[in-house]
């Protein structure tokens, strides 16, 4: 599904990704978790493909193609999939006309006809449903005064929309409380497929109650410090990340 | 008094019970500077094309076939098409049309009117309405402060006037559209509207300013008074969307008095000259205006909005929301004042202005400002000159829309997000797909925003 080897990224000529390596196979869901500044939203940035985030060296490969050759939109029509950390506000564009968009862009990639009017607005209520939000969001700007639980909520609701191969979840759990925390990782549990991956970033153990990883990996400076089974997840929450570093260095 | 100033006006006169107003502006006129770079309110905006542009108004134009065609006489599928573009779909109006500066009264619908609603030409008052106009008129457009209010009122020979009469709510916008085609001989027109809205009463007034497609050759310059007596409410709207070789110079000039509200919204595509002057003054206590505008010139339009805010008593708000967007080597200018009184306490005025270039050789010059002298105030204002927002853009693209669509999309959203609040839904329906076109030239660009 993805194969990242020895990457380097620079953000505003500072060296964040120092030699990051992961491999994740269909169906895996790998959580990375780590200290502030390690580099974990950057490798989320790297990957989607964002202005200013220069990749130095290394290879990325995703479903066997070579995904730091494609563009951003390209990235996504393939089947990438960012949660973002802070979904963006765009007031003047509908929720709607921005999903709809964003449907038929990745619809007509994989070959398959536009989804009409109705059809899409009958998944489009469905999802909003699953993810416990009120269909009105659907006609307000791009989560222009949403909350910060309804725009991660947002977030999963488009992820379902698209149905993505390789969904990253950047620290989709920060600023939730209990309830949303749930709905959110049912929507997760929900797409977890056989041909399906999912990388969830995140700070805390406390996501991983709710979605069991295959695989947890530590980031400290910019590289993978360490990988285990979910139990390491608990070892760190006890633990912190401090023996790690001194581990490292 | 330059030649320039000479030609622009006639010596035919107006209606005879307006003829000491007439010749008034006129002295006015003659005795006025014509403005030039120097001169502090046209420092951005250059009057060259106006000087150099051989306008005239229609009586000064003698020879037989420009004069029958100066006189409005133009092709009917020129002038369907023209109003079958300019209709507001689902939006019921009493309309009042010019063509080419004269009042055509087969496409205007002004033979019955809501109770409580008068209209009619100055050159069809009735005595009342005389004594009505000639109360108003003039009394809030101040032609000693701006030079081109009194070219238009020395060159009044017409006008319309719209009285909605105390406590009357009506519906049904009024909407006077305004007509230019090209001519065989550049003309300058004078155009003039006075609102009165009495005491409680609410109304709609809806000015559309269009053109054929082919290179327009006239001037129009035009002078709107808005008088909004107590406790009444107004919506005002001004729509330019004329063929980018327009000249205009126009100002809108609006008296608000105890608790009035007047709520306005403004477009203006850009053309070889568009100045707008809009001035609301808030005179009664309690008074409020909300202002919101757009402005889109491209090519090498120009567009120029020069709005000031006079809070000269207590307890008024003002909201003003104006955006841009500029492209190709277009010029933009906005000017936004708010003058604060001494006496005006506990005022709440607020500006803001955005602006987005979308080429190297778009410019923009904006200056808010705020004048305040009373010290128990709250005011704010702010003016941004920027790109499209990478972040959007990126999130966009981050799910799968291209890069072509998302920047549509993200432009017609800037300038969406003030259209959405416009209070008749008709009208913003109608606004969105001509605005879409606007920044979309592949409509596969824009079938998901319109």
């Amino acid at each position: 599904m993805l194969s990242i080897q020895n990457l380097h990224a620079n953000v505003d000529d500072k060296h964040i990704l120092k030699g990051l390596n992961l491999e994740i196979k269909p169906g895996e869901v790998h959580a990375i978790m780590g200290p502030n500044g390690s580099g974990k939203s950057t490798l989320g940035h790297v990957l989607s493909g964002r202005d200013g985030y220069e990749v130095t060296d290394g290879a990325v490969q995703f479903l066997e193609k070579d995904l730091l050759e494609m563009e951003t939109e390209e990235r996504a029509r393939e089947g990438l999939f960012l949660a973002f950390q802070y979904p963006v506000e765009i007031p003047g564009v509908s929720n709607m006309e921005f999903l709809k968009a964003s449907v038929d862009a990745v619809r007509a990639h994989r070959g398959e006809d536009a989804l009409d009017s109705v059809a899409f607005m009958k998944k489009a209520r469905e999802f909003c449903k699953a993810v416990d939000l009120n269909q009105d969001f659907l006609k307000r700007g791009v989560n222009e005064g949403f909350s910060g639980g309804e725009k991660k909520r947002n977030e999963i609701m488009q992820m379902m929309l698209l149905q993505p191969r390789l969904a990253i979840l950047d620290e989709t759990d920060s600023g939730l409380d209990i309830d949303a925390l749930q709905v959110v990782a049912e929507g997760v549990n929900s797409l977890r497929a056989a041909d399906r991956s999912f990388i969830v970033v995140t700070h805390y153990q406390r996501l991983l109650n709710y979605i069991q990883p295959d695989y947890v990996h530590v980031l400290a400076g910019g590289k993978i410090v360490k990988s285990g089974g979910k139990e390491l997840a608990l070892e760190l929450e006890e633990k912190g990340y401090g023996w790690l570093e001194n581990e490292v260095a | 008094m330059l030649d320039i100033q000479q030609t622009l006006i006639d010596d035919e006169a107006g209606p005879s019970w307006l003829a000491d107003f007439q010749t008034a502006n006129n002295n006015l006129w003659s005795s006025q500077n014509w403005p030039t770079r120097k001169t502090e309110s046209w420092k951005y905006t250059s009057l060259k094309a106006i000087e150099t542009g051989g306008y005239r108004p229609r009586s000064a134009i003698n020879s037989g076939s420009d004069q029958a065609q100066a006189n409005g006489a133009v092709s009917g599928s020129v002038i369907e098409s023209v109003i079958a573009s300019s209709r507001i779909e689902g939006l019921e109006t009493i309309d009042v049309v010019f063509v080419n500066g004269a009042f055509s009264p087969s496409l205007s619908s002004v033979d019955t009117l809501p109770s409580g609603v008068e209209l009619c030409l100055f050159s069809q008052a009735n005595s009342q309405q005389q004594a009505d106009i000639r109360e108003h008129l003039g009394s809030v457009a101040k032609a000693e402060q701006h030079v081109f209010v009194a070219l238009n009122g020395g060159q009044l020979k017409d006008g319309v006037f719209v009285k909605v009469q105390k406590n009357t709510v009506v519906d049904n916008p009024v909407r006077v559209l305004w007509i230019t085609t090209q001519q065989k001989q550049s003309l300058a027109l004078a155009q003039r509207l006075l609102v009165v809205v009495e005491e409680g009463a609410k109304a709609s007034i809806v000015e559309q300013f269009v053109s054929s497609e082919e290179e327009q050759n006239c001037f129009t310059h035009g002078v709107t008074e808005l008088v909004l007596q107590d406790n009444s409410k107004l919506f005002h709207y001004r729509l330019h969307q004329e063929q980018e070789k327009t000249a205009l110079v126009s100002g809108v000039h609006a008296k608000l008095l105890r608790s009035a509200t007047l709520e306005s919204f403004y477009l203006a595509f850009g053309g070889t000259i568009k100045r707008l002057d809009v001035v609301v003054d808030h005179q009664g206590q309690g008074a409020h205006c909300e202002m919101n505008g757009v402005y889109l010139p491209r090519n090498s339009q120009h567009v120029d909005f020069h709005t000031c805010i006079e809070h000269a008593v207590p307890h008024c708000t003002t909201n003003e929301v104006f955006r841009g967007i500029i492209g190709d080597s277009a010029k933009a200018v906005f000017n936004g004042r708010i003058h604060i009184h001494k006496d005006a306490q506990k005022t709440l005025a607020q500006l803001s202005n955005k602006n987005l270039l979308t080429s190297n050789k778009a410019e923009i010059d904006t200056k808010p400002e705020l004048e305040i002298y009373a010290d128990d105030v709250q005011c704010a204002h702010g003016a941004t000159v920027a790109q499209l927002d990478e972040m959007s853009l990126h999130y966009l693209r981050t799910r799968g829309v291209s890069t072509e669509e998302a920047k549509v999309m993200l432009s017609f959203g800037f300038i969406n997000a003030l259209v959405d609040q416009v209070h008749h839904q008709a009208i913003a329906n109608y606004l969105r797909p001509i605005l879409a076109n606007l920044f979309a030239q592949d409509p596969e660009l824009m079938r998901h925003i319109a």
